[in-house]
């Protein structure tokens, strides 16, 4: 014994149910021991330390914490990890490559899409998906479609416009 | 928020989720889209020992049309795929008008028709939706099959008829007589938020004579106001605007409207008239001069 206390395992509690997990996220298959209560916005931020999804209500209502699941967008902090398991995750981290920003990305740099930058992350997710189902969106389907997410800074103006210069942009990529 | 600790399980068929649900003697509840569910697990107003999580079972995922126009709505159909279905926006006005008004888009892609159904909200959309459509739904127990009808379905708020051993694998929407017209409208401060008000709407029509009516009302009283008695008065009638004025005042003195910081129960009430007039006028041929 090094010091005068000395912490020692006790035995684990064979109560608590655990369950390994394995998760696609951004294209890497991740494993791990969870208890079924864990969130996946929790198993995201404190358990793999991919801190860009944020919490913000942790009530479903402000969309912060929205990540792409097989694709389609989710709010993290209403689903169970566990349910995750064998599943896709996308999350703001997995947008950008180490040299490029993602269109969606470059839209809010261009636009001034954001102000202190915690609604992004989620905004940006449900953007994608957006785009996804309808690459040529009015003003309106931006509104619609990102009418799940909260912001408190921009009024939203210019979030619209960045998604729009970022469909413009993804159009034209893809021609 | 956490949800207190709980076991969880993730059966591969309805029947083993019977088995597990029929084990826990009440003590289980069944996870599918989880966007209510979930929340009150974090808030602690639910504290199961055990979730069933049935995301993982085949075959509950079907929107399907029977030759004679019956809706079949399996138990994992969630919001969104009503919502993008062409199908269900040809062949069923009411729901596709209520699909893109439930909840926020992002909870629509996880959060499921007969989760919600089930779940009773007072201010639920798809309640008031099943009610006017006159729908029921198909459970499952370990004695095999039931129906259920919508009107016996919910019997108060978060309190449906299922048994503790019983899963709802589908509804149903009856064929319509005719031609299947209708809508839905919600009143909402914002999207997301309970309804002030909202009113389905469902109608079987042959050219503009109504053949079956059937209404329902959700955010005006403590549980979903069934009003399909007071829509029979359209019945054999022609869309008019006398006979819309007319059923739109019936139906407004169902609804148990409570003031409250969305609006006092005189708006509100008059957001139904409001709402009955515009749906009925919407699918009437002879339009209002």
């Amino acid at each position: 014994m090094s010091s005068l206390f000395e912490e020692v395992q006790t035995q684990p509690n064979a109560d608590i149910p655990v369950r390994r997990v394995t998760i696609n996220v951004n294209g890497e298959d991740r494993s791990a021991n969870i208890e079924p209560r864990l969130l996946l916005a929790d198993l995201l931020r404190q358990g793999l330390k991919l801190t860009g999804t944020h919490k913000g209500c942790d009530t479903t209502s402000c969309g912060a914490c929205t990540v792409l699941f097989d694709g389609r967008p989710i709010k993290s902090c209403t689903m169970l990890a566990v349910q995750a398991d064998g599943h896709e995750v996308q999350t703001v981290e997995g947008l950008a490559t180490p040299s490029e920003l993602h269109p969606i990305q470059e839209g809010f740099k261009q636009e001034h899409g954001l102000q202190c930058g915690f609604c992004t992350p989620g905004m940006m997710l449900a953007a994608k998906a957006l785009l996804e189902r309808n690459p040529n969106p009015t003003e309106d389907d931006v509104r619609w479609g990102l009418s799940g997410n909260l912001c408190r800074c921009t009024g939203y103006q210019n979030i619209v416009k960045a998604v729009l210069w970022a469909a413009d942009k993804m159009r034209a990529e893809s021609i | 928020m956490y949800p207190s600790r709980f076991k969880y399980e993730s059966p591969k068929s309805v029947e083993e989720a019977i088995a597990l649900l029929d084990a826990a003697k009440g003590d289980a509840k069944i996870l599918a889209g989880g966007q209510s569910l979930v929340p009150m697990l974090k808030l602690r107003f639910a504290f199961p020992e055990q979730l069933v999580d049935i995301n993982n079972i085949p075959g509950l995922n079907h929107i399907t049309f029977d030759a004679d126009g019956t809706l079949h709505i399996g138990a994992l159909v969630r919001h969104e795929q009503l919502e993008f279905s062409k199908e269900i926006a040809a062949k069923q006005p009411t729901i596709a008008a209520a699909a893109p008004l439930v909840a926020d888009p992002i909870v629509r892609t996880r959060g499921t028709f007969v989760g919600s159904v089930c779940h009773a909200d007072p201010q639920g959309d798809w309640a008031a939706t099943m009610i006017a459509l006159g729908g029921h739904l198909v459970v499952q127990g370990p004695k095999g099959k039931r129906t259920i009808e919508m009107k016996d379905f919910v019997l108060g708020p978060y309190a449906n008829a299922l048994n503790y051993n019983e899963i709802a694998i589908e509804a149903v929407i009856p064929a319509p007589k005719g031609v299947a017209r209708g809508g839905y409208l919600k009143l909402e401060r914002r999207v997301g938020d309970f309804a002030t008000a909202s009113v389905a709407v469902a109608l079987d029509m042959d050219g503009n004579r109504v053949l079956r009516a059937g209404m329902a009302l959700a955010g005006v009283g403590g549980k979903t106001i069934d009003a399909n008695e007071e829509a029979s008065y359209l019945v054999g009638k022609d869309l008019t605007e006398a006979n819309i004025n007319q059923v739109a005042d019936l139906v407004a003195a169902k609804a148990e409207p409570k003031t409250d910081h969305r609006g006092s129960s005189e708006y509100k009430r008059q957001i139904v008239r409001t709402f009955v007039k515009r749906i009925l006028l919407a699918q009437s041929t002879q339009k209002a001069a």
